[in-house]
């Protein structure tokens, strides 16, 4: 990013509309993590603004002071408090509602004591009138010293005017609102004298928090002015009941609320949604509602997807020179990417109801009526939200256990995630279901194999829900535990918001996924057509000799099927396969099989495409061009099915409760802060996935 | 009269009188549940627990009965 691009930072209490102002400034132009799933860490976009200026705009996650008590709070304090950070901004937008102004205030009087140019947008404006509210922007500007931006961002209001004012942000006053001093004087000067050169609140907060800031320093502030940890908090208190005042002060000539004319419809949405019977009803017609679409709506799209990518497979076959790279491409990376892109549907139906619930503000009563329940599996209400968003995938899913409070419950959630489906286990579940479960219908509605997918997830919801009472009643951890959740106000969601979430969210799936499919495919096909010479090389001879001795070297279907089995058998994908055999053997698989199965082991999605390229590689047949069909012709030596029911389930077990995926082992270290945790949840998961599909495989069999 | 937050019932309407950082944390302070603040009972989720409240007219928050248990009140008659 250039130099001369004003960085603005969005901050601002959660359900302010923060991360719409956002998606307004920046429309489609955003970096998002490489995470499908819900705003977790901040993210960075771009935005022209007037005079050919360009802003770097963060999206910092949502806050309710700079006092932190979790680690969204925390990333928010440590980019404020750090100048040398290349994001350091220029300018800080703090977003608020309307309807929340006084406790949204809070934050603002905090960021404008730390000297930063600062603007106030007051967003939903639209909603002033229904709720009888009107504000004298002048008077607010004086008393708060700043420039109110006022937006609605469901209107598409208010967003030039915000432009216009970032700007000009060079004449924002950096004043603070308030002194906070004055809660204890005599402290607050002694520091001043000893650190002329620091803003007074920067040390307040490096005092009271546990940020990284100033590492050096940070001992040398603490020895010399150390108080009792109740004399911080009373302080603390003291703080905060004086910011409270001059808010009060100040929306008590700035703000007028007229209740008569105020309608209060989220009091009756209230009744009914987190109401005994009804709230559980209405909340378990949502989560039938999800599977539905994922498992009945999805599924012309999906059809259609799927006859693109064999009439593509067919045509690249049929129009590049014959060979094994042609032979690569058609048969092992074109059905590879087509079986991650066919699940574009269901990921982005998954993406679409999480975001809804999301915005809508309906999460915050699920976390409510299911707080009690919860907590008997050493789970907490907030719990909810990742085993929800696990079923899109465990990484945002981890990370939106951060505010869970309780370290206990908080580690217990993340522990137990893995085990809620996620998108990456459908590819798997769908392409094995096809295989065992026949298309039929029962009672003319439920489809029987929508209905096995259906008990997939119930099963990795159980595991989850088993494995907490476990650790919980293992676990030997005494955390000090509270919960606070705020319950938003219902809004409609925005169409803009929740289409960028899903757009942005389903291309990063893919993405990702499919360059770890193609590279896989790669690697894989390499090590399927080479081999050790001996045994590789000479395979014609060696393959022509025993059919000669058969008798049938006129059939030249047989003798290639053969030549090409034994060179794959020979290669060192087939050499390393045989010596796992042992191993998963006893499960149903074959070596190709296992083979699949390990390499899972970086992403579970690549399964379909590994068995794409080991096929295509010891491929026989034109016709087969879609994987299904391929696999469906996979027979054992004594004549079988490889993919018959047994080994069906077995592999479905495995796939349900089995760790394959890098990717959240680390976020699971990054997030507990220790190797320890996900090594016992590779260990923990993958045994009993082995042990289940053993079990499952020995009995059907 | 005096009483505590877990005891009221849905409806009932109470002036905060006494917090205690040591029992509750700053972010509940921060949301607006300081002492002379008013706060409303919305809704008390199956089993008792959470508690639903609207505290310093519009900061709605849940929370449990036992940081409920916490925060001393005094009934408003209504």
């Amino acid at each position: 990013m250039s130099l001369q691009n004003i960085n603005v930072a969005l901050i601002g209490n959660p359900n302010t509309g923060k991360t719409s102002v956002f998606n307004e400034l920046t429309g489609l132009n955003q970096q998002v993590g490489n995470y499908p799933g819900i705003t977790v860490d901040k993210k960075l976009g771009f935005c022209k603004l007037p005079n050919n200026i360009k802003a770097n705009i963060l999206d910092l996650p949502g806050t309710y002071s700079l006092n932190a008590s979790s680690i969204d709070e925390n990333v928010v304090i440590e980019l404020l408090l750090n100048k040398n950070d290349k994001l350091f901004p220029d300018v800080a937008v703090v977003v608020t509602d309307v309807e929340n102004l006084k406790r949204n205030l809070l934050l603002f009087t905090q960021i404008k004591d730390l000297e930063i140019p600062t603007i106030l947008v007051i967003n939903m404006v639209d909603r002033m009138k229904a709720k009888g509210i009107s504000l004298d922007i002048p008077f607010l500007e004086a008393q708060l010293k700043t420039k109110v931006v006022l937006v609605s961002t469901r209107k598409g209001n208010g967003i030039d005017d915000l432009k216009n004012a970032i700007v000009d942000y060079k004449n924002l006053s950096t004043e603070p609102c308030l002194n906070a001093s004055v809660i204890d004087p005599e402290y607050f000067d002694k520091l001043r004298t000893a650190f002329p050169d620091q803003l007074l609140y920067k040390l307040w907060l490096v005092i009271t928090q546990d940020v990284n800031f100033m590492n050096l320093e940070r001992k040398e502030i603490e020895s010399s002015f150390a108080k009792s940890h109740a004399d911080l908090k009373r302080l603390q208190q003291k703080e905060t009941i004086k910011r409270y005042q001059f808010i009060n002060d100040t929306l008590k000539i700035g703000q007028k609320i007229d209740l008569s004319s105020a309608s209060d419809w989220r009091l009756k949405l209230d009744k009914i949604l987190t109401h005994k019977i009804y709230g559980y009803a209405i909340f378990f017609g949502i989560l039938f509602l999800i599977f539905q679409s994922i498992f009945d709506w999805s599924s012309v799209p999906m059809e259609f997807i799927d006859s693109t990518f064999a009439n593509l497979a067919n045509y690249a076959k049929t129009h590049l020179a014959p060979g094994e790279l042609t032979n690569l491409i058609s048969e092992g990376i074109i059905p590879g990417i087509g079986g991650i892109v066919i699940f574009i549907p269901q990921i982005a139906f998954l993406f679409l109801f999480i975001s809804v619930l999301e915005e809508s503000g309906y999460m915050s009563r699920v976390v409510f009526l299911m707080d009690k329940i919860m907590r008997r599996y050493g789970l907490s209400g907030k719990s909810v939200v990742p085993l929800i968003s696990g079923t899109a995938c465990a990484i945002p899913a981890i990370m939106s256990a951060r505010n869970i409070e309780n370290w206990k419950e908080r580690l217990i959630t993340i522990l137990v995630t893995p085990f809620i489906t996620c998108s990456a286990r459908l590819p798997v579940y769908a392409i094995l279901i096809a295989l065992i479960i026949p298309e039929k219908r029962v009672l003319g509605i439920f489809s029987l194999q929508g209905g096995t997918l259906m008990l997939l997830y119930l099963l990795g919801f159980g595991m989850a829900i088993f494995s907490a009472y476990l650790l919980n009643k293992i676990l030997d951890l005494k955390t000090k535990s509270y919960f606070v959740v705020e319950m938003p106000n219902y809004k409609l969601p925005l169409f803009k918001n929740v289409a960028i979430n899903v757009v942005e969210k389903t291309k990063s799936f893919v993405l990702g996924a499919g360059k770890i499919i193609l590279t896989l495919s790669i690697i894989l096909w390499f090590l399927g057509s080479h081999g050790p010479a001996k045994g590789f090389d000479n395979a014609e001879s060696l393959v022509i000799k025993k059919v000669k001795a058969e008798n049938r070297l006129d059939d030249t279907e047989y003798l290639n099927d053969q030549i090409s089995a034994h060179k794959l058998e020979n290669s060192y994908i087939g050499i390393m396969g045989k010596s796992i055999e042992p191993v998963i053997e006893p499960l149903g698989y074959d070596w190709k099989i296992g083979i699949a199965v390990v390499s899972s082991f970086a992403a579970r999605e690549v399964f379909v495409g590994t068995l794409a390229t080991i096929y295509s590689v010891g491929s026989h047949s034109d016709e087969e061009t879609t994987i299904k069909n391929r696999m469906n012709a996979e027979i054992r030596p004594d004549g079988k099915k490889v993919f018959n029911f047994a080994t069906g389930v077995s592999l479905l077990l495995f796939y349900a409760f089995a760790m394959q995926c890098i990717s959240t082992l680390a976020i699971v270290k990054r997030e507990t802060n220790s190797w320890k945790w996900p090594a016992i949840q590779l260990v923990f998961m993958s045994g009993v996935a082995y042990l289940s599909s053993l079990i499952a495989y020995q009995l059907l069999r | 009269m005096k009483t505590t937050v877990d005891l009221l019932k849905i409806g009932d309407r109470a002036i905060i009188t006494h917090v205690d950082l040591d029992k509750i944390p700053l972010k509940l302070l921060e949301m607006g549940c300081l002492p002379d603040n008013e706060l409303e009972i919305i809704q008390i989720a199956p089993l008792g627990d959470p508690i639903y409240l609207n505290v310093n007219n519009g900061s709605h928050l849940a929370i449990r009965k036992e940081t409920a248990h916490e925060i001393e009140v005094e009934i408003l008659e209504p």
